[in-house]
């Protein structure tokens, strides 16, 4: 494969898909843990009702009302959650499953009453995202990495998906303390003086922001399995967090890549000569790994005790 | 318009779409009370998205035989097969390992989604590949069915019901106290398979109506709704399941009254309008009838308050007492008792003086801890024992200068 084309096909797609898994997967460690990895489920659902409403309200496909409309989604969602767990007195399952599947209904209808025919949203396309099309036409070979006329040309996506990211980052690092405490021991937490419920509400904020700049390029359902399979099987391999973290990114960084790959390249080794959705590829096979995990991770029993040969 | 399609008169297939949407509705509403009761809610949102793959393998597998792919009976066993491997996977990485059972079905969902949508793509390039009719499922579309595809789903609504009616006992019976049906001989794990099994089978049948995204919604917001009517459990199965058909059958016939509203998400908002309205409008259980206990209880506190610091002749400072005491005509707006307020407050002083007097008393123990600072005296206690109390405190005695 030369340069002269991986550069500009699939460069792109797979470093946005690299970050994206980072991005996800770092508040998903925590989120595993906490017993609260179903908030990445709830949140990629809400995105859709707040990416039309901001659309119809602007009526521009503009990247930034986008992204601001969806994270209010995302927040008035989780309002919605507690709000009705502490009002309806029912657990925290339920509520999430009553939120998220009406506030997505309600977004498909808003969808299909209003008239988008003149723009690329479709529901198709936020579930499965389309990582396939951000290409950077502009490259001509591994020089133009370097070279500023062709990097202007980068899709829009890729670095708004790496300041993400490196948002996430400085996020888990600057917190990764109180974090870690009052993930393990909440009460121990707040007796050390840290406010856990501020926290617990930071953590969620920071995944929503993952998980809306993620679908922005790369749809729902790949968000959710960045969430929840690396960090998951990261769990499995190991009883220190720190490790975990490592162990998750990268799970991460291998899931995009070659989901990648399999997707772009996988159909031709077959014979077949389309490539298939790079999203639900990198989604299965990051429940592959986890599968392998689940099979041999050497921490995979109840007790936590590594299991001897 | 609307009207037409609520009594059934929009055409056969509106008809039996509509009829078997509420069938749907009703198993869903049923099948879900147990799921919610076994705090299980969301294992059903793994299973409907693990039906994608099944549905694309179906598809591929069919015109690989010479078929046509979009033969819903076809769509519908794959589906299943692929639920249920879902349904294990979820199980056993439960049982085999240590992560959660949220964790377990976060993933299962995203990776047989993912691998649907993968075979999805497959699908688009195939030769044959008109894959307008698998869009149809994700969000379900009703929209020019087929008559043998609504025949399939009326029946399959039946059948669900049937065989939920039939499994009703053991599983109410292990959703409320799995240890007791264990020690009564119930086999547990099987009655959760077989409600797990439910679940599929309505999402299965809900595939074509409500698609496989939104149908764990019927399956979630009936139960909630239903709890917030009553506390019996045979009443909660009958109510999630009523208000499960209302909204299916509702929901399919507006629907079908205009062009773009699409049935399953018009089948959810109806189900959610219906929680919205219990959440705030149920009795007890609601947030208004919450919001009432909990005003005439702080009214009660307030006026009781009140009246000790009049008795007390201590200043009122609370504005609320104060408007409280007013309306009740205990005392004027600048805080100042009328007759009525003192003797009301003299009566109060006493009953705390009373009180004192059962708190200090074995005789009256157990009515001692009836004490609240609320509870009128009189309910509690006879007249002859106040009369006797009362002669204990004694009445008011002269002073000599």
């Amino acid at each position: 494969m030369s340069g002269e084309e991986f550069v500009p096909l699939s460069l792109t797609p797979i470093l946005i898909g690299v970050f994206t898994a980072v991005a996800c997967a770092l508040p998903g460690n925590f989120l595993v843990l906490r017993k609260q990895a179903l908030i990445g489920d709830a949140i990629s659902h809400v995105v859709l009702p707040g990416i039309v409403v901001a659309f119809l309200v602007t009526g521009s496909l503009a990247a930034w009302p986008m992204m601001i409309g969806a994270a209010l989604a995302a927040v008035v969602a989780v309002i919605l959650i507690e709000a009705i767990r502490r009002l309806g007195r029912i657990e925290t399952g339920a509520a999430m499953g009553v939120v998220f599947t009406s506030m997505f209904a309600a977004g498909v209808l808003l969808l299909e009453r209003s008239d988008t025919s003149t723009v690329h949203l479709d529901v198709e396309h936020a579930l499965m995202g389309n990582l396939e099309s951000l290409i950077w036409l502009d490259a001509y070979g591994w020089g133009s990495v370097l070279d500023p006329i062709a990097l202007a040309g980068l899709p829009p996506e890729l670095p708004r998906i790496f300041v993400t990211m490196l948002g996430v980052i400085a996020f888990t690092w600057l917190f990764w303390r109180p974090l870690k405490i009052s993930t393990f021991d909440e009460g121990f937490a707040q007796g050390l003086g840290i406010r856990t419920g501020a926290l617990g509400m930071a953590l969620v904020i920071v995944s929503a922001i993952a998980a809306v700049a993620a679908f922005d390029a790369v749809g729902s359902i790949i968000v959710i399995a960045m969430f929840i399979c690396p960090p998951a099987a990261a769990r499995l391999m190991t009883n220190r967090l720190e490790r975990q973290v490592g162990w998750s990114v990268v799970f991460a960084v291998l899931s995009a890549i070659l989901g990648y790959v399999l997707a772009g390249y996988g159909p031709g080794w077959l014979g077949g000569d389309n490539a298939v959705s790079a999203a639900g590829m990198i989604a299965a096979v990051s429940g592959l790994i986890l599968a392998l995990a689940t099979m041999f991770g050497p921490c995979r029993s109840r007790t936590g005790a590594p299991i001897e040969a | 318009m609307l009207l037409d399609a609520l009594t059934l008169q929009l055409g056969y297939n509106a008809t039996l779409v509509a009829i078997g949407a509420a069938l749907l509705g009703i198993s869903a509403g049923v099948t879900g009370t147990f799921l919610f009761l076994r705090k299980r809610a969301l294992v059903s949102d793994a299973i409907s998205h693990a039906t994608l793959p099944g549905v694309g393998l179906a598809f591929i597998v069919m015109v690989w035989l010479g078929g046509d792919g979009r033969n819903l009976a076809g769509l519908m066993l794959g589906s299943a097969v692929s639920a249920w491997l879902g349904l294990l996977c979820v199980q056993s990485i439960t049982r085999r390992t240590r992560l959660a059972e949220d964790a377990a079905i976060g993933a299962v969902l995203s990776s047989f989604f993912g691998l649907g949508v993968v075979l999805l793509t497959v699908i688009q390039t195939m030769s044959s590949g008109r894959q307008a009719g698998l869009d149809g499922l994700l969000l379900g579309s009703t929209a020019g069915m087929l008559w043998q595809d609504a025949a399939i789903i009326a029946t399959g609504g039946a059948v669900t019901l049937a065989l939920v009616l039939l499994l009703r006992r053991p599983m109410t019976l292990v959703a409320f106290d799995p240890e007791y049906a264990r020690a009564a001989g119930v086999n547990t794990d099987r009655v959760d398979m077989l409600t797990m099994a439910l679940a599929l089978a309505v999402t299965v049948v809900g595939l074509k109506i409500v698609g496989l995204i939104l149908i764990v919604a019927l399956l979630i917001i009936p139960p909630v709704t239903a709890r917030f009517w009553t506390d019996r459990s045979e009443r909660v199965v009958a109510i999630s399941g009523a208000l499960g058909g209302i909204s299916g059958f509702v929901g399919a016939a507006i629907s079908a009254s205009a062009p773009a509203l699409p049935t399953g998400p018009i089948i959810v908002l109806t189900c959610f309008a219906l929680f919205v309205f219990s959440l705030f409008l149920a009795p007890d259980r609601g947030v208004l009838a919450a919001y009432l206990r909990h005003r005439s209880f702080q009214k009660k506190v307030h006026l009781r308050q009140g009246l000790l610091a009049i008795a007390e002749h201590q200043p009122i400072y609370e504005p609320l007492t104060i408007r409280l005491l007013a309306r009740e005509g205990l005392a004027r707006r600048d805080g100042v008792p009328t007759a009525a307020g003192t003797a009301r407050a003299a009566k109060a002083l006493r009953d705390e003086r009373r009180w004192q007097v059962v708190h200090t008393q074995p005789t009256y123990e157990a009515i001692s801890s009836l004490y609240d600072g609320l509870r009128e005296i009189e309910s509690v206690l006879t007249a002859d024992q106040l009369a006797d109390i009362d002669e204990v405190i004694g009445g008011p005695k002269g002073v000599t200068p």
